[in-house]
Formats: C-alpha cells, sequence, structure tokens
C-alpha cells in the first residue's frame, strides 16, 4: 500500500517527462500518467500500479476516475469522470470515482502540485484528462480489432461498446479488459497528437449528468475525514489559547482532566511550521471524554505581542499605512492618477472596509493521523495536500515525502482546507502516546481559529473631466496577504513597479475592465494584521472585497454626475488597449442583462431598485508555464 | 453499560449516560452517517429520530433515550430507498453533503406526520437545518417531491410505514 512512497522523487513530478501508460492487470485496464522511472515496475507488476493513474477499467466494466482534486460540493470529480468519458466513449452508468493521494504522480497537470481553488480544475485538467480518456480508448479499439480480425479504423466507439458494423461484430469494454490484451504505450508526443473531439462532437460535454457522489450522500455513506475510524484510534479536543496568534503556553495542570475516565495525555504543541501558537490537544480514548479533559485543564498563557490588538488597532495602522506615499507595491499603474485629480473637474474620494469573516464548514475541522512504520498517514478533507503533506511532516520532524495523504470527501472547504493546522494536533498527540489520534475542533475552535477572509481597508479617489468622463482612478488595498503566508513564491505576483513579489488575491478585480487612462491599484500588506490574524482565502477571495469597492464608487460616480450608472458602465466597457476582449464580452453581457431585466424600461414600486454591478474576475493564477516543483523545494515553514 | 435500540438492533455502548447520542452512535456503534456540525443544537446535522420525533443527538444524552426507538440515516431505509432518498437524487440535492443526512431525517419526521405539506410548513419544519452550500430551493423540491410520489403510493395501497 506504502509502495508508491518509492516513487516520491523530484523526477516523477517533471512534466516533461511524464509518458502515458496503458497496460492490462489482473485487476483490469489501467491508464494514467506515470513517471518514467515507474513505467518498467508498472509494466511488470501493473496491479502494483494502482491507483498511481487517472483512471482504471475492472473486468466488470466499471470505469473508476481517481480526482486529483478536493471534492467539496463542486462535485470536480464526477466531473473529471465525465471529461474522461467523453473520449474514452464509456457509458455514463460505468463510470464511479476514487480520491487520490498526495501522491506526486496526481498532481495538477499544469500546477504541478495538489491545490484545489481558484476555479482552476476544470481549466487546468480538461486536456490531460481529455487525453487520457482518448488514449484508453484507442487501447481499446486496438485490443478489440485484433480479438475481431478487423481494421480498428472500421470501429466504433460508443456506451462503453466497440462495434464494428460491417460485421455486426461487437465487444464491451468489459470483454476487452478481461482478455488482457489491450496494452499500448504513448510516448509525451504521440499524447500531444491525439485529435481529440471538437465541441459539435461532444455527447457527455455540456450534457447535465447525475453526480456519481450524491447517492453516497443520501444515505450516510459518503466518506468525510470525521468519519475516518482506524483500530486503536484515540480522540483528541483541542484547547486553544485566548489570542489568535503568538500566545504561548505558560503551564499546564491537568489533575483535574486525570480524574475524567479515558483520559490520556495532554499533549502541548511544539509547532516549528509557524502555524499554530499556544495549543494543547487533550487525549482520551473517546471525544466526549477528551472535551470534558480538555474542560478540565488549566493552562496558563503568556498572551504574546498580540494579546492586546483588536480589530480597530488593525484598522487604525491600514489607515496610517494607506496615507504613507512609500506603502506597498503597484499591481497597475497606468498614467498618472494625482497629475490628472489636478485637472478635474471634479474628485470623489471614499473608503471601504470589510471585516474578518470566517468559513465556517459545516464539518469542523479534522485530522486522523497515524504513524506506521516510517510512514506518516494523514487522513483529512483538505485543498492543498502538497503543502499540508509538508506541514504535517513539520509537526512530525520529517522528511513530506514519508507522509500519505489520504484525501476524503470535504464537508464544505470554501477556502478554510488550504491550511493544515488540524494536522499538527493530530500528527503531535498521535507520536506522543503511540496510537493513532482523530483530533475534531469544536465549532468554538472553527470559529476562534479561522484563517479568516482579513480585515480589508480600501481607499478610493476618483477624478472625471468637464463631460463627466472618468479619467482617474486611485485605489489603494491594505490587508493582510494571505497567500504570502503560504511561503511558496510560485503563487506571488510581481509588482508592475519592481517592488518584489505582491499577493494578487488581496486585489485581483481592481484590475476591471473599464477604460480608466490614468489607474493606479496598490496592495499594501498589513504586517500588524498579517502577524495578528493568519489569513487565508475565502471563495472568490479578492473580488468579495475589490468588486464591491469598484462598484460602488462607480455608481457613486455615476450619481455625482447625473448619469445612468448602466449606460456609464457601458461607456467605460469600449474595450480599448489592454482591456480587450473581456471588456467587449463583459458589456455584451450587461447589454443582454439590461434587455432581459427589462432595465430603464419598468417602473419599479417604491422603495425597490435595480442593481447591475458588472465586475468580472480576471483568472488569476500562479505565473504560468513554470516547470512542476519537486516536492522536496515545498516548504515547512509556512510563515 | 447502557443499551440502545436503533435501527431496530438492540446495542450496548460504552458509554457514560451524560455522553451525547451523537458520539455513542458514531464513535461506539461506528454509523457515521449522523454528523457532528456545532455541538450545541444550532445546525441540525446530527439529527436523528426518536420515537418518530426528529432530534438533535449532539443535545440528546444517552442515559435519556435508553429503551428508545432510536432510527438513524442508516436504519431510514432498507436500500437507501425511502421516497426523500430518491428524491434527493432524483433533484440532486447534495452539494458538499455533510448536512443531508440531518435534513432527510428532519424532513422525513415532517412527512411521516403531514404527507400534504405546504412549502410554508415544510420552510418552518426545515427552518433549523443549516446548509452552507445553500442547497435549500432542492431541499424544498426533493420533499414536495417525495410528498407528492408518498401519496401516489399510498393511494395505489403500496403505502410504506413511516419510520
Amino acid at each position: 500500500m506504502n509502495k508508491h512512497i518509492n516513487n516520491v522523487t523530484s523526477e516523477t513530478t517533471d512534466l516533461s517527462r511524464r509518458s502515458f501508460l496503458v497496460g492490462t492487470a489482473a485487476t483490469g485496464l489501467v491508464l494514467g500518467y506515470a513517471g518514467v522511472p515507474g513505467i518498467g515496475e508498472a509494466l511488470a507488476a501493473p496491479s502494483n500500479f494502482e491507483p498511481s493513474v487517472w483512471y482504471a477499467i475492472a473486468p466488470d466494466g466499471l470505469v473508476t476516475v481517481t480526482c486529483g482534486k478536493a471534492d467539496m460540493g463542486q462535485h470536480i470529480a464526477s466531473t473529471m469522470a465525465q471529461i474522461v468519458a467523453e473520449e474514452l466513449g464509456a457509458k455514463w452508468s460505468d463510470m464511479r470515482v476514487a480520491l487520490a493521494s498526495n501522491d506526486p504522480k496526481f498532481n495538477d497537470p499544469v500546477l504541478g502540485a495538489q491545490i484545489t481553488g481558484g476555479s482552476w480544475s476544470t481549466m487546468m485538467n480538461f486536456d490531460a484528462m481529455s487525453r487520457a480518456g482518448a488514449a484508453g480508448r484507442m487501447a481499446l479499439m486496438e485490443g478489440a480489432a485484433a480479438a475481431m480480425g478487423v481494421p480498428a479504423s472500421e470501429l466504433a466507439v460508443r456506451d462503453s461498446m466497440i462495434v464494428h458494423p460491417k460485421s455486426k461484430k461487437q465487444m464491451s469494454f468489459a470483454d476487452i479488459v478481461k482478455r488482457g490484451k489491450a496494452t499500448k504505450t504513448f510516448t509525451p508526443d504521440e499524447l500531444k497528437a491525439i485529435k481529440l473531439k471538437t465541441p459539435d462532437q461532444y455527447t457527455m460535454i455540456g450534457v447535465s449528468v447525475p453526480q456519481l457522489d450524491i447517492p453516497s450522500k443520501t444515505n450516510g455513506t459518503a466518506k468525510y475525514g470525521i468519519d475516518v475510524m482506524l483500530p486503536g484510534m484515540a480522540y483528541g479536543a483541542v484547547v486553544t489559547p485566548p489570542v489568535r496568534f503568538g500566545a504561548t503556553v505558560k503551564s499546564v495542570d491537568d489533575s483535574g482532566a486525570r480524574k475524567v475516565p479515558g483520559f490520556i495525555k495532554a499533549v502541548t504543541l511544539d509547532d516549528k511550521t509557524g502555524t499554530t501558537s499556544g495549543w494543547v490537544v487533550a487525549v482520551a480514548s473517546t471525544y466526549a471524554n477528551a472535551k470534558k479533559a480538555a474542560q478540565a485543564l488549566k493552562i496558563a498563557y503568556d498572551g504574546g505581542p498580540n494579546a492586546k490588538l483588536s480589530s480597530q488597532s488593525l484598522l487604525d495602522e491600514a489607515k496610517r499605512l494607506q496615507k504613507l506615499d512609500d506603502s506597498g507595491q503597484f499591481f497597475v499603474k497606468d498614467g498618472d492618477p494625482s497629475a490628472a485629480f489636478g485637472s478635474a473637474a471634479k474628485v470623489l474620494e471614499a473608503e471601504y472596509t470589510t471585516s474578518i469573516n470566517i468559513h465556517a464548514p459545516m464539518e469542523p475541522m479534522n485530522a486522523t493521523a497515524e504513524f506506521k512504520g516510517d510512514i506518516l498517514h494523514i487522513y483529512s478533507g483538505n485543498q492543498f495536500a502538497t503543502r499540508s503533506g509538508a506541514i504535517a511532516a513539520g509537526a512530525a520532524g520529517i522528511d513530506p515525502k514519508f507522509v500519505v495523504m489520504h484525501q476524503m470527501w470535504l464537508g464544505g472547504g470554501f477556502g478554510r482546507r488550504l491550511d493544515a493546522d488540524m494536522m499538527i494536533p493530530a500528527v503531535q498527540a498521535a507520536k506522543a502516546i503511540g496510537k493513532p489520534v482523530k483530533v475534531i475542533y469544536t465549532r468554538e475552535n472553527d470559529m476562534t481559529m479561522d484563517f479568516s477572509r482579513p480585515l480589508t481597508y480600501q481607499k478610493v479617489k476618483a477624478g472625471v473631466d468637464g463631460d463627466g468622463k472618468l479619467v482617474a482612478l486611485s485605489h489603494d488595498v491594505v490587508s493582510a496577504w494571505p497567500t504570502a503566508r503560504w511561503g511558496i513564491p510560485d503563487f506571488l505576483t510581481p509588482s508592475v513597479d519592481k517592488k518584489g513579489p505582491l499577493d494578487s488575491f488581496t486585489v485581483n478585480g481592481a484590475d476591471f475592465f473599464y477604460t480608466v487612462p490614468n489607474h493606479h491599484v496598490r496592495a499594501i500588506k498589513n504586517e500588524l494584521a498579517h502577524n495578528a490574524t493568519p489569513s487565508g482565502q475565502l471563495r472568490s477571495v479578492a473580488p468579495g472585497w475589490t468588486f464591491w469597492a469598484v462598484e460602488s464608487m462607480i455608481d457613486e460616480i455615476a450619481a455625482a454626475t447625473g448619469k445612468d450608472p448602466a449606460l456609464f458602465r457601458i461607456a467605460l466597457l469600449d474595450g480599448k488597449g489592454k482591456n480587450d476582449g473581456g471588456a467587449q464580452r463583459l458589456r455584451n453581457t450587461l447589454l443582454a442583462a439590461m434587455g432581459l431585466s427589462g432595465y430603464g424600461t419598468r417602473q419599479l414600486p417604491k422603495g425597490e431598485g435595480m442593481e447591475l454591478p458588472a465586475s468580472r474576475r480576471r483568472n488569476a493564477q500562479p505565473r504560468a508555464g513554470r516547470p512542476a516543483s519537486p516536492m522536496s523545494r515545498w516548504p515547512h515553514r509556512a510563515r | 453499560m447502557p443499551t440502545l435500540t436503533i435501527n431496530g438492533r438492540s446495542l450496548s455502548v460504552d458509554a457514560a449516560n451524560d455522553t451525547p447520542l451523537l458520539w455513542a452512535i458514531r464513535e461506539q456503534l461506528q454509523m457515521t452517517g449522523t454528523k457532528f456540525g456545532c455541538g450545541a443544537g444550532l445546525c441540525g446535522a446530527c439529527t436523528v429520530h426518536v420515537n418518530g420525533e426528529a432530534v438533535r443527538s449532539c443535545q440528546t444524552m444517552v442515559g435519556d433515550v435508553a429503551g428508545k426507538k432510536i432510527t438513524t440515516i442508516e436504519g431510514l431505509s432498507a436500500k437507501g430507498d425511502h421516497p426523500l432518498q430518491k428524491a434527493w437524487i432524483a433533484e440532486q440535492v447534495p452539494q458538499c453533503g455533510y448536512c443531508q443526512s440531518g435534513q432527510i431525517m428532519q424532513a422525513a419526521s415532517l412527512l411521516a406526520k403531514n404527507p400534504n405539506p405546504t412549502k410554508d410548513e415544510v420552510v418552518a419544519h426545515m427552518d433549523g437545518n443549516l446548509c452552507r452550500c445553500m442547497t435549500y430551493s432542492r431541499i424544498q423540491k426533493a420533499i414536495m417531491r417525495a410528498a407528492s410520489e408518498m401519496r401516489t403510493a399510498s393511494a395505489s395501497g403500496n403505502e410504506r410505514r413511516p419510520t
């Protein structure tokens, strides 16, 4: 089961050295990308290769797609199956899904890591899954052609059947797999050369299909991280300090906890990953007892440097930073707004603040850790297996290549499960007591120790000329930088003023499609907030605050200049310069929405209005075209 | 050691009387379809039936339900084919799915008593069950669909007993 550990080398993550394997095994036909070093082994004993591949076809004809993405209710596993099924020619009712481990061979083919977010999954996996499906179909057709004694070119594939119309012969995928003759290897060039279907040939893509995970979510059988049960397992309840980050434990008195039946141990976390601070985990034979023991612990804290801070202090600091000319880095730097304000007919200013915002997935944070020989097994639903595995390793003091992450269904993600804090108490408790430990946060832990959407402060200044035309906009965004916390340079964005990388996940959306000749966007890191309130990505991330500020300001300007807010936007979406394609699409969308809603033609009842904000998120993503990062380069320390 | 009558079976659990039923079900009996969401009776993810009533198992102590008839999502139907479960699939209700066992159990207690609820009655009955994915509109549709199918089945003499 741990065999794939041998393949955790930098070679296997290098996309350029990937090949495609089609082979048959006693268990069925397995298809997928594999690191070149693994192929020989796989051909010799393909059954060992499972599940290190994108999909497998069993002798009964069931096609199981292994999804390398976290499924948190967006049904991405079914989407991957749908893409494979389209090119493979499989019947939808034959499709099944499984969730991938953190083996690098399941890394995202574009990102070179396992991370789920940003609405990237379909876009970045579509080509790879399509080619995997097509290659499987070709291998099956060759096998069928040989068995039928007809040319493969005369065969047609549909609904898991391969038919030879001339002779009326047909074979099912199951028949071919049972014969064990479908074996074919594709080089990367051959894979690339496969002619995929064109959209007019699609029969599956674009069709709404029953999602494969849904039946298991109506009868209680879907397994989430919190449902993992291991033999001999103990349970951990965490006690978190009154300060979000920076507190330390001075002493723990467990005399009360010792009276709780089943109490095993109170473990003070020694977190060198910088993810948690001042946490204690009470371990007991059941979770109910662990919670009782946690409540009975008497812990003395040193509150640390952030003990006296409040939301107000973070906001005050944000305002101070915004006023400084040399704060932050530029995300957009077009023209000279300051000069334009000087000659503008009208200048408007506005401040926008958003509070800390909690993810609160329905499934409280949890993780189960088990040391087995040299291997640390982590069971948890997580959106960032690559980094979280490294954090778990850091908590255990071992090399990340010895960590196996077992992915589970996520009871909600929303960005919360990009983080790995829940693994640290599980790992250190399991290590301390020599047994597997499942740690479950109480709802109170979950709410107070969130890696929240950061508190943001935005200052927007707009200049309008004598014709009411928007000629200048300066937009400062001050916040903690959630992505900087990851410590992974590839996820940061170079600033346009070359003052070092910035966290574009705090300013995305401020680079809108409106044409404004003088436009500055400054990303300013609120270091105080960054350290005191470790932040995370929540759903759409920056557009949660940038769209709001931009669209509110556009309305303010329209009102101040006596213009219709929708028509004012249409005029700004002229698609000039760098805003070419996007602006035209958005303009068309807005015009269509105005037409469909009867904007401007309907008399609305008193107290009702119509709102047409028009922002669109550019697809924010890590720097494109970078080679896949070897696991060894991923940081143990995340701050 | 308390004995629980759960899904038609008598099972003894190694848990103190003041243990929440939720944890006895999940850990002792390893029936994990019933979920922990808040531990405070605020979200409904842990909903089970006690003598046919929907209750929050995180707020129900083991000692209080000895001898009573407990039903969890695992025991709602023999093959996951309760009309509500079928309707949940037909309407493609779940997203992350974590709250859905509780939603289904809450809805089942309504339909057992009221086979023809209005939309307002459905909303009022389901009000305490949270869904972070916001599947509420599909939940409502699925309940109306299941109610309709149960009435049809009842009219054709193919009545199923409420749990």
